[in-house]
């Protein structure tokens, strides 16, 4: 029940894209056609779900003030390496990418082909790093962190997909001419996201 | 009559190509196509052989809102008047034609100032995108600029009421290409933004109109809605209020909302007139009571606000009016047939979930029916998806 709850509020109450605003770079410029939005959401899911655990074990069982005692014994307790949280972070980041990369390289290559540079890109999306470092912030465990990233994963994805649904059905809008392209895009996230404030304040 | 079309018809020259005052033409437009059919017709196909157009259609809504509109000036006269001592009135004393008269011309000059200021602010926004941008003054704006005025509470200051059709209409629509174009319904998007800029002129005790001088207040009158006494007290505030009272509409809230038999009519209007969806007006309805009888039976005691029953959950707050009126909206809603049940159900599901669970807002409605305008695409893009998939099947493609 707790677990399901934190996915709830990974998922809406706090969600990476309408909430706390992460990952815009791909959010805005993937969400042209819904297929590839969903595309790119499921990589997001994925990346997020494998990652968000895996930077957990590092943290706990590396990083942290006193974290390699199991290794190394009782002198080992003042080592504290926080200082390499971000780029032992962003290492492991990049190599799950680069797996998930390939993979869909391998199983759809017309997926891989849409999705472009903005695959390898999830590498350095804010979304995947905020939630590794929520995770830290939030002291979640193993557990924890596999629901958290998922459940942060899919809100990313149903944000990304609702916004290429809607743009999909703004090409027939007569939009301003200054507008067009990005700039009606964001006007469009910033409504969606008082849309998404419905679940602002909900105790789970 | 006729010297009023004569008129039109004399100054029309000036509005034309090469006229004095050319630019202004949707203003003049709008003004003639309001008053007399417009003479023009359809100049490419398809052509439909049918006498509804969009302005037909706007005018049934109006038609529709009427007798929330009515109900709406005796409301809140009836209520300024309960709430000031100099008229003597108690909540308990029967209503004569004379109170009648007295509250519907007190409401009326509440509704007045607010609809005109709608009209002026929205109106100088419409009136200028159509002049740049050379469209039509659209008679979508009739509906947005009547419905706003209607979902506001009676003591919102001035300023406010402008500011917020100002962004509706703006942002809401006016950026996305007018009518036809916008993602959210304007009117509920121009709701939203005061509600989260000025919270505390839109929610807490501003529902009824108080008068001036304090003195005059009556003891112990309290201006809180229905919802706000089941978020205080739990399903026991039922004891205390009366069911007739609250569908007919006699309790504090925003401007038209209050009166669930008035948004029936409304529905029988929008429904028999074809304009309005029964579809997302039922799958609300079914909804909100799935969505009641399942918090109910999880109750942990029956004076948690979880065993309020739905019968209640329809009359209070603006369930009837947002499901009648904003609900239907056919541009954010969902176009599909079966995306309308979704997107009907999923209100009434979210408008109980957050009366029931969000402490952050008492009334659930807005809020719902925007998040649903945001998924409304989604739903109809799988919806299609769903429909070209099983045809497929049905032909052996796949």
């Amino acid at each position: 029940m707790e677990l399901l709850n934190l996915f709830l509020k990974a998922t809406f109450i706090e969600n990476m894209a309408l909430a706390f605003f992460l990952g815009m770079c791909s959010f805005l410029a993937v969400s042209k056609k819904v297929d590839t939005a969903l595309g790119l959401g499921v990589a997001v899911i994925f990346v997020l779900g494998i990652t968000t655990p895996l930077n957990n074990l590092i943290y706990t069982y590396l990083l942290k003030e006193g974290a390699l005692t199991w290794l190394l014994g009782e002198k080992a307790a003042t080592i504290d390496l926080e200082f390499l949280t971000f780029i032992a972070f962003i290492a492991t980041i990049a190599a799950v990418v680069q797996i998930v990369e390939m993979a869909i390289d391998k199983f759809s290559p017309a997926l891989y082909g849409a999705l472009g540079v903005f695959l390898p890109l999830i590498a350095v999306n804010c979304a995947i790093l905020g939630g590794a470092l929520f995770m830290v912030q939030r002291e979640y465990d193993l557990a924890e962190s596999t629901v958290f990233g998922i459940g942060a994963g899919t809100g990313f994805a149903l944000a990304i997909v609702a916004l290429a649904a809607i743009r999909e059905k703004m090409k027939y809008s007569n939009v301003p001419h200054g507008l067009r392209g990005l700039g009606i895009t964001f006007i469009t996230a910033g409504l969606m996201a008082m849309g998404f404030m419905i679940f602002g304040g909900i105790q789970l | 009559m006729k010297f009023l079309r004569k008129k039109l018809d004399q100054i029309a020259p000036l509005f034309e190509k090469g006229g004095k005052f050319e630019k202004l033409y949707p203003v003049f437009e709008a003004a003639d196509s309001f008053l007399y059919t417009p003479a023009h017709r359809t100049q490419s196909g398809p052509h439909v052989r049918d006498v509804i157009d969009l302005k037909r259609m706007m005018t049934m809504v109006v038609i529709a809102l009427l007798p929330c509109i009515l109900w709406s000036f005796f409301n809140n006269g009836y209520q300024a008047m309960l709430a000031d001592s100099s008229y003597g009135l108690a909540a308990s004393d029967p209503i004569s034609m004379d109170v009648i008269l007295q509250a519907s011309w007190i409401g009326f000059r509440v509704f007045l100032p607010i609809y005109v200021v709608t009209l002026a602010a929205g109106g100088a926004v419409e009136g200028l995108f159509a002049t740049v941008r050379k469209h039509e003054i659209n008679e979508g704006f009739l509906v947005t600029s009547m419905l706003f005025p209607l979902i506001v509470p009676a003591s919102i200051p001035l300023w406010q009421v402008a500011i917020g059709i100002i962004f509706g209409t703006l942002i809401g629509k006016e950026v996305f290409g007018g009518t036809g174009m916008n993602i959210l319904n304007p009117a509920l998007t121009g709701r939203l933004f005061l509600f989260i800029a000025y919270p505390a002129q839109i929610s807490g005790e501003v529902w009824t109109l108080l008068p001036k001088d304090p003195a005059l207040m009556v003891d112990g009158h309290t201006g809180a809605t229905a919802l706000a006494d089941f978020y205080t007290n739990g399903a026991a505030a039922i004891q205390h209020m009366n069911w007739m009272d609250a569908f007919l509409g006699l309790t504090p809230g925003s401007l038209a909302e209050t009166s669930t038999l008035a948004c029936l009519i409304g529905a029988l209007i929008l429904i028999g007139s074809g304009v309005g969806s029964w579809r997302i007006m039922l799958g609300s309805f079914l909804g909100m009571v799935g969505m009641s009888f399942l918090l109910n039976s999880m109750a942990p005691s029956p004076d948690h606000y979880m065993a309020v029953p739905w019968n209640w959950h329809l009359v209070v707050g603006g369930f009837a009016f947002g499901t009648v009126f904003m609900a239907t909206d056919p541009v954010s809603a969902a176009q599909t047939e079966t995306g309308k049940w979704i997107y009907g159900v999923l209100i009434g599901v979210l408008t109980v979930l957050v009366r029931v669970l969000n402490p952050a807002y008492p009334e659930g409605m807005m809020l719902a029916i925007i998040f649903m305008n945001v998924f409304a695409p989604t739903i109809d893009y799988y919806v299609v998806k769903a429909n070209i998939k099983r045809r497929e099947k049905r032909l052996g493609i796949q």
